[in-house]
This record gives C-alpha cells, sequence and structure tokens, in this order.
C-alpha cells in the first residue's frame, strides 16, 4: 500500500495520523486541539501551493473551533468522537456564513443562511472544518480539471490529476492536510479519486447520510461520504454523519450506522463476487492488484465466488442520461437573479444568458444541453425512459448476485492517476473511468475505495468493495481485511 | 356588433347580449379549479402559509430554492387533500410527486413540485344543488408560484414594466387543483359548480376558498359542439376572478366560438385571458407554443402511500357536506332542498342554528324565514340563543303578534344579541289583541262600511282591501292581517 507516514512532531508533542487517534488525544486532554489544527495548518502553508486542494481554507474560523474545543475539556465535557479533528469538507456543501462555490463562477459571492446536516454533525462530534475543498464544477467530472478555480493535483505526483469529482477532499487527506475529508459521490466521486490518490473512500447506501445542504447534481444519484488513510477513520466518520435526517425525505429512517465494532470480525466464511462479464477495459497493472485482492481474501478465510451483472456493461450510457436530465432541472435556478453571480445586459432574457454563459463551464453546459435534451417531449421515452428500465436491469442483476455473493470486488478505477490535460478535451474517454463505480450509484447500494498497493509509475491503485443496501457491515469487514493483509506484506 | 379580424384568427363579439347559445350548439365546459389548502405551513417547509403579511417574511431555503435545500411533505397538507378527495367522492391512492419544469421568476427552484400520473385523488364526483352531477377526475396536490408584481407596465402586465416585484410568500403554499370532467353544460351550472365547491371545501375546513383573494382559482375549458357532434377544439380560459365573472367568461366564450364557426372558421386550441374590463377573452397564448414541461419523477420526495387506517379516519372525520345539510333542512322544514332560503342558510352556516330554534319550540319554517331575513351579517353562530328566537316566534304562530310586529321585535334581539320577546312586544305596547276583540273590530267595520261589505259578499274581492285597511287602522296596528282575512272569509260564507 502507498502510505506514508503522517505523524509528525510540533513542540515535543506528536500529532497522530488519524483521526481516532487524536480524538483519544484530545478528549483525553494529551493533545490541544489548537495545537493539532496549527500542525495542519503548517502543512497546508507548505504545500498547497502546489497542489490545490482548496478553495478556501476557513483559518480564522478554524481556530476559534478548536479554542472551543479546548475548553470544553478543559471544563470537563466531552467535545464528541471527532474532538478536534481537523477535517476539509467538498465546497458543494453549505457552510453557514462561509462562501460555497461548487467550484463555479455562477455561486461566486453566495454565502449560505444555512449549514448542510452534514456540516452540522460534524460540528456536533467536535470536527474542526478547516476549509472547503476544490472539485469539478458542481461535482461534474472525473479529475478536478472542471473547476473554475484550476486543477488539484495529485499529492502523489503532482504532475498528475487528483481524480474527481471529489480530488480537494482525496488530496487534502493523501497530502495530510487533515486526517480525514468530506465528499459527495454521484457515479464515483468519492471512490475514483480516492483510489488515484491513495486513501480510503466510502459510498455509504443512497439514504443513510443526509444531502440536505448538498448542492444537488443528481438528486437520485448524489450521496455524501468520508475520505481517510485507514478504514477505521472511514467507519468513525460514517458512525458520526449518518442517521434519519428530518430534513431530507429519501433519508433512511434508522439510526446511525456502527461499523467499528465490526472491524475486527475478519471474512472467515464470507462469499466474495467476481463479475465474470464485467465490462473490460482497465489497465493490466490495475488488474493485478485487484487479483492479489481477491487472494488476500480468499488467505484470510473468505469464499471466491462467479457472479454475471449482464447489464452492468450499459451502466455508463444510462448514467449519462439520467444524471444529467437531474441536472438540467437542479440547475435552472441558477439565473443571476438571487444569489451568485450575474452579468448585467440590456434587458432581464439578455442578463439570463450572458449570466449563464459566464458563469458555467463547458462541461456544466454540456451536461445541461443533454439532460434538458433527453428530458425533451418526444425523446423522452427513446432515452431518459429507456435509462430508467437499463436502472432497474442494473438493480436485478445486483439482487441476484447478492444471492451467491456477500460483496463483489472491481477495481475503483480502471487506470492510475493520469497526467494533467491528457482527458480534458475527450469527454467520453473522461466518463469512462466511472464505468465500475457507476453501477452502485444507480442500484443505491453502498460502495468503498481501499487502497490495495501501487500500478504503473509506482501510483496507487484501489479496489472497490460492493455490497448490497446497509450492507455497510459486511463492506467494512471486507476493507479492514484488506488493509491488514496490506499491511502484514508490509506494504503499509 | 361582431368585428371580424382574420388575420389574427380573432374574433370580436359583443359581451353580455345573452344570447350564447346560437343556433342549435351545445356548451362542453369542464372546470379546473385550484385551492389553497388552509394549513399552518407550507407544502414542503416549516414556513407560515399566511396571507397580507409584510413581503418576503415566509420564506427559508426550501421556499426560496437556495442549493442543497430539499422538500419535506407536509402531513396536514396531505390530510386536508385526502380530505377534498372524500368529500368529491374520489378514490385516494398511493400517488408520487414530479418536476414541472419551466422557467419564470416567482419559481425560485426553476420547477414547481405537482403531482402528474399518479394523483392522490382519482375518479370523484360533485352533485350540484339540482341533483346533476359533474364528474371529477383528479384532485391532486402541488405548490404555489411566489407573486410577482410589475411597475411601470400597462395594467399591471409584465410588458412594457420597469422592474418587477416578487413576495415569496405565496411560493410553496400548498393547492389541490381539482381537474372537473368536461359535464358542465351551462354558464350556471359552471356557477353552480364553482358555489357548490366552495362551499364544501369551507365546510371540511380545507380552504377559505376566496376567490376575490384568490386562495381560490378558477380556469375554464370551453368548447362548442353541434348536440351529437364530436367534441369541438377547446380553449383554456385563465384569470377569472369571480363566480360571476365565470359565468360571463364562458358565456362570451361559447358565443365567440359559435361566431367563428358560423363565419366558417377554425377553432384554434389556445389559452385565453379573461378580462374583466371589457368583458371579452383574448389569446395568451397557442397551444404551439406550450412549455414542455420535462416532467420527471421529483428525486428528493419518496412515494406518497397513505394506509387504509388513516384514510378511513379523515373519512370517518368529515363534517356533514352541504348537499346533506341542505337535505336535513329542507326535510325539517318542508321547503324543497334547492330553495333560495336552504341554499342560502346551508351557505351561511346556520343551519344548525335554525333546527336548534326548532328544538327550542319555534316553528322551523318561521325560523327559516326570520334566519334568511334577519342574520345575514351573522355567522354561522348568530349571537341571538335559539331560546330567545324561538320565544319569539311561539308568540308569532301564536297569534300573539302580528308579521309586523314580529319583525319589529326580531330587530330588537338582533340589535341586542337576544332578549325575552315577551318583554320585548309589551315594552312596545305589542299586547296580545285577542280573537274575540278582533271579532268585536271586525263586526263593527263591517256596519261602518255596509257598502263594501255588500261588494265583497257579492264576490268583488278587491273590496277586501277597504275592509283590511280599516280594520287594520281601527285595531291602531295590532290585528294580524292573515287573522283578518281569514275572520272576513268565514264571516262572508
Amino acid at each position: 500500500m502507498f502510505r506514508q507516514s503522517l505523524d509528525w512532531t510540533v513542540e515535543m508533542t506528536t500529532i497522530p495520523s488519524t483521526a481516532a487517534a487524536i480524538a483519544d488525544a484530545v478528549r483525553s486532554g494529551v493533545l490541544k486541539a489548537t495545537d493539532v489544527l496549527e500542525a495542519h495548518l503548517e502543512r497546508i502553508a507548505e504545500r498547497e501551493g502546489e497542489i490545490h486542494a482548496f478553495n478556501l481554507v476557513t483559518t480564522d474560523e478554524a481556530r476559534a473551533a478548536a479554542s472551543r474545543i479546548d475548553a470544553d475539556v478543559a471544563a470537563g465535557r466531552d467535545p464528541g468522537v471527532l474532538a478536534g479533528v481537523p477535517i476539509a469538507i467538498k465546497d458543494n456543501m453549505c457552510t453557514r456564513g462561509i462562501a460555497t462555490t461548487c467550484s463555479s463562477k455562477i455561486l461566486e459571492g453566495w454565502r449560505p443562511p444555512y449549514d448542510a446536516t452534514v456540516v452540522q454533525r460534524l460540528a456536533a462530534a467536535g470536527a474542526v472544518t478547516i476549509g472547503k475543498t476544490n472539485l469539478d464544477e458542481f461535482a461534474m467530472g472525473s479529475s478536478t480539471e472542471n473547476s473554475a478555480f484550476g486543477v488539484t493535483y495529485n499529492p502523489r505526483d503532482i504532475t498528475r490529476v487528483s481524480g474527481g469529482s471529489s480530488g480537494g477532499s482525496a488530496a487534502a487527506v493523501a497530502a495530510g492536510f487533515s486526517p480525514i475529508s468530506i465528499g459527495s459521490d454521484t457515479g464515483g466521486s468519492i471512490r475514483q479519486p480516492a483510489a488515484l490518490c491513495g486513501v480510503v473512500g466510502v459510498k455509504p447506501t443512497y439514504g443513510t447520510v443526509s444531502r440536505y445542504g448538498l448542492v444537488a447534481f443528481a438528486s437520485s444519484l448524489d450521496q455524501v461520504g468520508p475520505f481517510s488513510t485507514d478504514v477505521r477513520d472511514s467507519a468513525l466518520v460514517l458512525e458520526a454523519i449518518s442517521g434519519h435526517d428530518p430534513m431530507d425525505s429519501t433519508s433512511i429512517p434508522q439510526g446511525p450506522l456502527s461499523l467499528q465494532g465490526v472491524l475486527s470480525q475478519g471474512v472467515e466464511g464470507l462469499r466474495v463476487g467476481r463479475i465474470t462479464d464485467m465490462p473490460g477495459g482497465a489497465d493490466p497493472d490495475v488488474t493485478e492488484r485487484l487479483e492479489a485482492a481477491f487472494d488476500a481474501l480468499q488467505a484470510a478465510g473468505a469464499i471466491m465466488v462467479d457472479v454475471q451483472m449482464p447489464s452492468m456493461k450499459y451502466g455508463l450510457t444510462a448514467y449519462y442520461l439520467i444524471a444529467p436530465a437531474e441536472a438540467s432541472s437542479n440547475l435552472a435556478r441558477y439565473d443571476g437573479v438571487r444569489y451568485g453571480m450575474r452579468v448585467n445586459a440590456p434587458d432581464t432574457n439578455a442578463m439570463y444568458s450572458a449570466t449563464r454563459s459566464a458563469g458555467f463551464g463547458d462541461e456544466v453546459k454540456r451536461r445541461i444541453m443533454l439532460g434538458t435534451y433527453a428530458l425533451s417531449a418526444g425523446y423522452y421515452d427513446a432515452y431518459y425512459g429507456k435509462a430508467l428500465k437499463v436502472r432497474r436491469l442494473i438493480s436485478e442483476d445486483f439482487d441476484r448476485a447478492y444471492t451467491k455473493a456477500d460483496v463483489l470486488l472491481t477495481p475503483t478505477s480502471p487506470i492510475v492517476a493520469f497526467p494533467v490535460g491528457a482527458k480534458s478535451d475527450d469527454p467520453l474517454a473522461m466518463y469512462l473511468c466511472d464505468v465500475y463505480t457507476i453501477p452502485t450509484n444507480l442500484a443505491g447500494h453502498p460502495a468503498m475505495s481501499v487502497p490495495f498497493g501501487t500500478g504503473a509509475f509506482g501510483l496507487p491503485v484501489g479496489v472497490q468493495i460492493m455490497a448490497p443496501t446497509l450492507g455497510e457491515q459486511t463492506m467494512f469487514r471486507v476493507a479492514a481485511s484488506l488493509e491488514r493483509s496490506m499491511i502484514a506484506s508490509g506494504g503499509g | 356588433m361582431t368585428q371580424f379580424d382574420m388575420s389574427k384568427n380573432e374574433i370580436k363579439v359583443a359581451p353580455n347580449d345573452g344570447s350564447y347559445l346560437l343556433d342549435g350548439y351545445e356548451l362542453v365546459c369542464g372546470l379546473e379549479v385550484h385551492v389553497e389548502l388552509a394549513t399552518a405551513t407550507k407544502l414542503f417547509s416549516a414556513s407560515a402559509n399566511r396571507f397580507g403579511d409584510e413581503p418576503n417574511t415566509h420564506i427559508d431555503p426550501v421556499t426560496l430554492g437556495l442549493p442543497g435545500a430539499l422538500p419535506v411533505l407536509n402531513r396536514q397538507a396531505v390530510e386536508l387533500a385526502m380530505r377534498i378527495g372524500l368529500a368529491l367522492n374520489c378514490t385516494v391512492q398511493a400517488s408520487t410527486f414530479h418536476r414541472k419544469n419551466y422557467f419564470y421568476p416567482d419559481m425560485p427552484k426553476a420547477y414547481q413540485i405537482s403531482q402528474y400520473d399518479q394523483p392522490i385523488n382519482v375518479n370523484g364526483w360533485l352533485e350540484l344543488p339540482s341533483g346533476k352531477s359533474i364528474g371529477i377526475e383528479r384532485a391532486h396536490l402541488e405548490e404555489d408560484t411566489g407573486k410577482s408584481t410589475h411597475v411601470g407596465g400597462a395594467g399591471g402586465r409584465i410588458h412594457g414594466s420597469a422592474h418587477s416585484l416578487i413576495d415569496f410568500n405565496r411560493a410553496g403554499v400548498p393547492l389541490v387543483e381539482i381537474v372537473g370532467r368536461p359535464d358542465i353544460a351551462t354558464p350556471d351550472e359552471a356557477r353552480q359548480y364553482v358555489t357548490e365547491l366552495r362551499q364544501i371545501l369551507v365546510a371540511i375546513g380545507a380552504s377559505d376558498a376566496k376567490m376575490e383573494e384568490g386562495s381560490m382559482r378558477c380556469d375554464a375549458n370551453v368548447s362548442v359542439r353541434k348536440p351529437g357532434a364530436p367534441l369541438g377544439i377547446r380553449c383554456e380560459i385563465k384569470n377569472v376572478n369571480s363566480v360571476r365573472s365565470l359565468g360571463r367568461a364562458i358565456e362570451y366564450e361559447a358565443r365567440r366560438q359559435i361566431v367563428l364557426l358560423e363565419a366558417g372558421e377554425k377553432i384554434r386550441q389556445e389559452t385565453r385571458h379573461w378580462d374583466e374590463t371589457d368583458g371579452r377573452t383574448h389569446t395568451l397564448r397557442s397551444k404551439e407554443d406550450a412549455d414542455d414541461y420535462r416532467y420527471f419523477l421529483e428525486p428528493d420526495l419518496v412515494p406518497l402511500d397513505p394506509d387504509a387506517a388513516w384514510i378511513e379516519a379523515v373519512r370517518a372525520a368529515l363534517p356533514m357536506l352541504p348537499r346533506e345539510r341542505r337535505n336535513r333542512l329542507a326535510q325539517a322544514t318542508g321547503v324543497a332542498s334547492d330553495a333560495e332560503s336552504i341554499m342560502v342558510i346551508v351557505e351561511r352556516g346556520q343551519d344548525d342554528y335554525v333546527l336548534a330554534v326548532g328544538l327550542a319550540g319555534g316553528d322551523v319554517g318561521r325560523a327559516l324565514v326570520h334566519v334568511k331575513e334577519a342574520f345575514a351579517e351573522q355567522g354561522f353562530n348568530p349571537a341571538v340563543p335559539a331560546g330567545d328566537l324561538a320565544g319569539m316566534i311561539i308568540l308569532e304562530t301564536g297569534g300573539k303578534l302580528t308579521s309586523t310586529q314580529a319583525k319589529t321585535v326580531l330587530g330588537e334581539l338582533v340589535a341586542h344579541g337576544g332578549g325575552d320577546a315577551t318583554a320585548i312586544a309589551a315594552a312596545k305596547g305589542f299586547e296580545a289583541l285577542d280573537n274575540s276583540a278582533l271579532e268585536a273590530i271586525v263586526d263593527q267595520v263591517i256596519a261602518a262600511q255596509s257598502e263594501s261589505w255588500a261588494k265583497y259578499c257579492g264576490g268583488e274581492e278587491k273590496a277586501m282591501g277597504a275592509l283590511v285597511g280599516a280594520i287594520m287602522k281601527a285595531s291602531q296596528g295590532k290585528a294580524d292581517g292573515k287573522a283578518v282575512t281569514a275572520l272576513l272569509q268565514a264571516k262572508r260564507s
């Protein structure tokens, strides 16, 4: 596993690299949240210039929050399970009074009057938000090159992309700017950058984490989840942010996930599925790591089974009709009137037009056009309607597969991090990056990427673990097992 | 006066000449009625649902469609929608919400959340007071838009205005759209339908249903055809703001279409705007200009599937509907259920009161008349205790008060919010004129006016007037006209 030691020393005190260890130390008074924060701010000062993980570093607000945590501890109050842990938030989640841009010019200057539920829950658990991370504009992309504010570079190799759309959040964790971060995943936007940056990234079951305050891209697919350096930290964050939210009608009416307790359970007897008719195209260095993962799980006592997913190959096409269709509706509100940027023009219609022309980037415009077309009278049945049928077929494929297997394993991304600019002019090549991650979004299932060694150029490779609805516990047991095997083999 | 302007496929017919049905055409009309529900909060957020407050005071991230905000369905709105459906004999079913995408400044999300192919209520009917049934296709939930005010343009229209103001207090207010089947055959039936619907909505507490304030809005789909012919091309009439205008607009539109057809022209399917000032409808947009709403299932909401127990609880809690109340009152009074007095009393909600007067011993028929005449300003719960009105009616029917005196006493009761009718009558000097005293006066007058009496006995009915007048004068107005007439007739035979 490509894994740096991120522990370092501040004034004779070692700052641990994981959120769990930091929170333990802060809660027990061994470490001050303010010291933890300053150490991370220093890291940011050192490398942010070459990586550009953030759209905004909220130094003042973070210092104030860390001081409150320290005051709580001093007063004998428990600040929560993420006490004093710096966290980076993808810049498509609303933060009260703090600019939220979606990396789009069209939202320039907008400060939401409310916090996303996830942001509220993180603060309530004692986490300290250190900034808003860069993304592909409105989360549309797989490389964080579609940001209006510039590319986020991969901390493992700054000539390469960080993946996307949550590239800033993945890079922030990979660079040690924060031990954990939050992203959103509509078609792979957490898992793919996690794989490319060599960190853990989780897309939980649709409805386990509230979408309230997540600026919508494709509402039926969007789901919020964590990045971390190890499996346990993602479990810890998910426990803190999951659970029913009355502000989100699609939120599953149940309590928070319980995950940390299952990490040590192992995979003895678990059935791990290999998709025999998986769409091809993964590079050999990537499939080699997938095979290694199967071997490692088998060695740990898991049973390998073959499953078929005959409709999986249509997933990408269906996704690129459904997601743009929803996006065309979700993004129609950005008109320059009530918030965000405005380009003045002689009359109202010209103002709308000029604002949108200047405010949206090419990829966003492309998807708005595509989605509007797919939903139009006369085309609906042939495009959007057919895509919904494919979506059902893929769900049925999964249902059948999960009668044979408890989890399915695939590569997260067919390729390792590619050079900046390599796919910028070829949207279809870029879309192929998500071929393995999209099906779970269409089905609403959980999936996560865990780093599992390196491929070409010594770049990280991620393995994707998929599970049925609310199968997070099984998924995390498999993830923890893979992580243990990497550490045992010296890859950690 | 009819002007043709064929270049615009437009014809101007003089308004209100009262001859809307020409040459054997028949009218086919269906109404779409939007009602604002009387909920405490909005359809998808916790902001207050209140009319008439300072602009933009009942707003929140959901109402304003701010990025990241999500709708959560209001349970009370669902319950009121079910009440409407059940009161209109609909089937309440599992339903879904769609996004109706269109761009307009007072729609902050650029889509309206509305029920589309699976509405909550389907297949009902509304019975008019005449007994005719008008079918209800569906009654579905949707959200209202904000309210635009265009400043500087002619007549408040957006065209030519200098700027526009938007009030989002109304945005997200819950609406139920009640889509009637095209079963309405006359403008009067349309008026009856809306009047009856309004009464039902008020009775079940679903809406205050005020057309003038916009909490009830009515669009009319109008076409004409020769009897037995296939349905004609329809036009949708908007901006009808009162029951009276509704009748006028339908009548005008039917005549406009008939004149066009008679001139050999085709009707163009379009949306037309009713102009109250010139009494005409005008083209708003043609079918070709209609928006493509790109409906799709609202991914931010889950299907709505009220269980049978909830539906039955709502059904059981429905109050008595106006039609049943009219029948009940008609039965108690012996008056026809669609008589004006019955209609008026039930519309005012004073039928329980009238029946209470009956229970207190007063004649229900007299109570119906008195309440209708004297209680127009009172609500469903008049200030005069039912027992007090019953006391007055007992005096009246017992011959202790003439009808003129009864009216005077009633006026006192209303003015003071009740009182003892006997005491009021005594204070006014309306002491009883018993039958023997009346008979003595009658005999005196017959003797004094022997000429008139002879004529009356000879069959000249007009002569009775002079006799009655003299008797009333002699009794100083205390005699009851009916009793006098009866006595004269008895003495003649």
